[in-house]
C-alpha cells in the first residue's frame, strides 16, 4: 500500500554555523520550523526540494521531512525532527536557547 | 610521555595550514560540499544533528596537564565550555563553527595534538589499556607499541582508502581493560616459553550491526616482527575486504566469509614477503619511543595512616582506586558520571582541576578510558585525601567506578546524525533510579552500556546489560542484551526479546537488577557470574511477565 502523503518541509544545516535551517516561502532560510514553507502535494514537494537545493554554498544536506499543520503552522512529526527544532535534551543548548 | 619530534610538529602544522586553505575554498564557493566533506572528515570534523562536531585524537588515551588545559581553553573560546570523552579515548567538541575550526586545530597543534584519522576509512586512533604503565597486573607498558603503531599508521599512503575504518587496541596486562577482542586487530603482550616478549594477535573482532569476538591469528609474534605482520594483515584486508557493501566491509566479515585458516595462510604469505622487502624498524626510533615511556621517578615518602575516614572518602577508596605496580602508589579513576549527569562530559573548569591534579600529584599524566572516565595513573597514596578533596569541590568525586551508574553512553540522538534514539537521557534516568550509592555498592560490579543506534559506539554488545536504542515506526524503542563482556573473557550479550518504550526502559532495567539481587548466591557473586550460572530465563521472566503467564496457561 502506498504511504499516505504527509505535508513536507525542506530542511538542512547551515554551512557556516552547522545549525538546523528550514526553507521559507520567500525562498530564504529560517531557524524556525514554524516559518517553513509547506508542500501539500507530491508535486509541490518535488518543486520545494528543487528550490531548496539551489543554495549549495549556504545550506548542506538538504532533505524533505514530514510535517503536520498545527494552527496553520508546520510542526515536526518524527521525533528526530522534533529534537532538531530544540537541541539536545541534556543541556539548554542549541535552538531551544537561541531561537 | 611521547613528545613530538620536529618532523611530527611540522607535519601537524602543515596539515592545519592545508585544512585552513580547504575551509577558505569551501567558504568562497570554490569547493562543493561533496568535495569538501571527505577533506573535513580527514580532519575529524563531522556535521551532526545540531552543529559541527570536532573529534580530537588522544593517542592511546594519554595526555598531560598542559594538553588538558588547552582542551579547556578550546572549550571556552570556541565551544560551550565542555567536552565529551569517547569510547575511543578521544574527546569531542559539540558546537564548533566551521570558520573557527582551523584556529582550533592550530591551538591543538600548540600542545602536540590534532584531529587526524579520527574519521574515515583509515586506521583510527590506536587505543590501549588506560592503566598502562601503572597497573599492578601489567606484564609490560603497551604504549610504546601503541605509539609505534601510531607513527606507522599516520598518513600511511597504502592504507588511506581501506574498505572501511580500522581499529587497533593494545593491552600489556592479562586483565583486558582495552576490549581488544572487539577490535579489527587486538594485540595482547605476552612472553613465550623462552621468556621473549611478543604479541598474541587477534583479528576480526568488532561490534556494530554484526558483532563478533576476534579470533587468534598468531599465538606468538616476536616483537621485532610487529609492523611487518600488521602490514601483512592490512594488505590482505585492503585487497580482499569487501567494497561492494559498506555493512560487510569490516575485516570481521572477511574473516567470517573467508575462514580464519585460509586468511591466516594469506597473511603469513604476505608477511614472509614483507620480511624480505621491508627494512626493519629503525632501532633509534624504537629506543626513542621506549625512552619516552620510561617510568617516572617515584616519590618514596611514607604512606601515612588515615585514621578517620569520612564515609564519602571511604567509598571513593573502595571503588575508584586500583592497584599500582608501586605499592605506595595508587591509580585513581575519576568518574565523569555523577548521578543524573551526562556520561563522559567534562566542563572546562573540571578539565583545569584535572590538569592541575595531574601536574601536582600524578607525574603530569592523565588518561582517558574507553569507559569515558579520566585516570590519574600515578598517585602517591599520601596524596589521596587531598586529591579527593579537590575532586569533591569540582563535582568529580562520584564513587561509582564499575557500578551500575558508571554507564557508557554514546551521544545518541541528542547530538549524533546517525542515531536512531536517545542514549544520554536513558543513562541519566538509570543513574537517578540507582542514586543511592550505598545500594550501588551492594549491587556491585555491573556494566551497563547504551548505544543510540546499531553502530554500537556505546559498546552495548559487551555490556553486562546492553541497551540499544532504535526507531520502531517513528517511536524510540530500546532492546536489551544480557551477558556481554568486554574483557579477556569477552562475550556478546544475548537479546532478551522485544524492546521497551522510552518510558519503560528504566523500570525494565530496575527489574533486571532486582531479579539479580534475589537470585545471586551471595553478595560476592557479581551480576555477570549470576547470569552465567542461571542464564537469561529468570531475567526474561521479570522483563516479560505477560508472556510468561501466557506460556504457563
Amino acid at each position: 500500500m502506498a504511504r499516505k502523503f504527509l505535508p513536507q518541509i525542506a530542511t538542512g544545516n547551515d554551512l557556516l554555523e552547522g545549525d538546523v535551517v528550514y526553507f521559507t516561502e520567500q525562498g530564504d532560510w529560517t531557524r524556525k520550523h514554524s516559518d517553513a514553507v509547506v508542500a501539500e502535494t507530491p508535486e509541490q514537494a518535488e518543486t520545494l526540494l528543487g528550490a531548496a537545493t539551489l543554495f549549495p554554498h549556504q545550506v548542506v544536506g538538504v532533505y524533505l521531512a514530514d510535517a503536520q499543520l498545527v494552527n496553520g503552522k508546520p510542526a515536526p512529526v518524527h521525533f528526530r525532527e522534533i529534537f532538531r527544532t530544540k537541541g539536545p535534551s541534556n543541556y539548554f543548548h542549541g535552538k531551544q536557547a537561541e531561537v | 610521555m611521547y613528545s613530538y619530534s620536529n618532523f611530527d610538529a611540522a607535519f601537524v602544522r602543515d596539515r592545519v595550514k592545508e585544512f585552513r586553505g580547504q575551509v577558505e575554498r569551501r567558504l568562497d564557493g570554490s569547493l562543493t560540499e561533496d568535495e569538501f566533506k571527505p577533506l573535513r572528515l580527514m580532519n575529524g570534523l563531522y556535521l551532526q544533528l545540531h552543529a559541527y562536531m570536532l573529534r580530537v585524537a588522544i593517542p592511546y588515551g594519554t595526555l598531560n596537564g598542559a594538553q588538558m588545559r588547552q582542551l579547556a581553553h578550546i572549550a571556552d573560546k570556541w565551544d560551550k565550555g565542555y567536552g565529551h570523552l569517547t569510547t575511543r579515548q578521544n574527546i569531542q567538541f559539540n558546537w564548533p563553527k566551521l570558520k573557527d575550526v582551523p584556529d582550533i586545530l592550530d591551538a591543538l597543534a600548540d600542545v602536540s595534538m590534532h584531529a587526524i584519522q579520527t574519521s574515515g576509512n583509515c586506521i583510527r586512533n590506536v587505543t590501549a589499556d588506560h592503566f598502562a604503565g601503572a597497573a599492578a597486573d601489567e606484564i609490560e607498558d603497551p604504549r610504546p607499541t601503541a605509539e609505534l603503531i601510531r607513527q606507522w599508521s599516520t598518513d600511511h599512503p597504502e592504507f588511506a582508502y581501506l574498505p572501511r575504518k580500522f581499529k587497533v587496541a593494545v593491552t600489556g596486562a592479562p586483565n583486558d581493560r582495552a576490549v581488544t577482542k572487539a577490535h579489527d586487530i587486538g594485540l595482547r603482550m605476552v612472553r613465550n616459553k623462552a621468556g621473549e616478549p611478543g604479541y598474541e594477535v587477534v583479528i576480526g573482532g568488532g561490534l556494530g550491526r554484526t558483532p563478533m569476538i576476534g579470533k587468534v591469528v598468531r599465538d606468538f609474534l616476536p616483537r621485532a616482527d610487529l609492523l611487518a605482520y600488521l602490514e601483512a594483515i592490512l594488505q590482505v584486508y585492503n585487497l580482499s575486504g569487501r567494497r561492494d557493501n559498506k555493512y560487510k566491509a569490516r575485516i570481521k566479515i572477511l574473516v567470517h566469509e573467508t575462514g580464519l585458516e585460509e586468511l591466516k595462510a594469506r597473511i603469513e604469505e604476505t608477511f614472509a614477503r614483507n620480511q624480505t622487502l621491508l627494512e626493519p624498524v629503525d632501532a633509534g626510533v624504537v629506543a626513542r619511543i621506549n625512552a619516552s615511556f620510561a617510568p617516572p621517578e617515584w616519590d618514596r615518602r611514607a604512606v601515612p595512616d588515615i585514621p578517620h575516614l569520612d564515609a564519602g572518602f571511604r567509598s571513593f577508596l573502595d571503588t575508584n582506586i586500583a592497584a599500582h605496580k608501586q605499592s605506595d602508589y595508587a591509580i585513581v579513576t575519576v568518574s565523569t558520571k555523577p548521578i543524573g549527569g551526562t556520561p563522559g562530559d567534562v566542563t572546562s573548569e573540571q578539565m583545569r582541576v584535572l590538569a592541575d591534579l595531574a601536574e601536582r600529584y600524578s607525574h603530569d599524566e592523565l588518561r582517558i578510558s574507553h569507559e569515558q572516565n579520566v585516570i590519574l595513573p600515578h598517585v602517591h597514596r599520601a596524596d589521596l585525601a587531598v586529591i579527593y578533596g579537590r575532586l569533591r569541590e569540582a563535582g568529580l568525586h562520584t564513587a561509582n567506578i564499575g557500578l551500575v551508574s558508571d554507564i557508557i553512553a554514546c551521544p545518541g540522538m541528542d547530538y549524533c546524525a546517525l542515531a536512531t534514539a536517545r542514549s544520554i537521557p536513558v543513562a541519566q534516568k538509570i543513574s537517578e533510579a540507582f542514586s543511592d550509592l550505598q545500594a550501588q555498592h551492594d549491587i556491585g560490579d555491573l556494566k551497563i552500556k547504551i548505544s543510540g543506534c546499531i553502530n554500537a559506539c556505546g559498546h552495548h554488545h559487551v555490556g553486562h546489560i546492553g541497551i540499544l536504542g532504535l526507531d520502531r515506526a517513528g517511536v524510540e524503542n530500546y532492546q536489551i542484551t544480557l551477558g556481554g563482556d568486554g574483557t579477556e573473557t569477552a562475550a556478546i550479550g544475548e537479546r532478551t526479546g522485544p524492546g521497551f518504550a522510552y518510558d519503560e526502559i528504566v523500570p525494565a532495567i530496575e527489574r533486571i537488577v532486582n531479579a539479580y539481587l534475589d537470585i545471586r548466591e551471595s553478595a560476592e557473586e557479581a551480576f555477570l557470574d549470576t547470569y552465567r550460572r542461571v542464564g537469561a530465563e529468570p531475567f526474561k521472566a521479570v522483563l516479560y511477565p505477560e508472556s510468561n503467564k501466557a506460556n504457563a496457561a
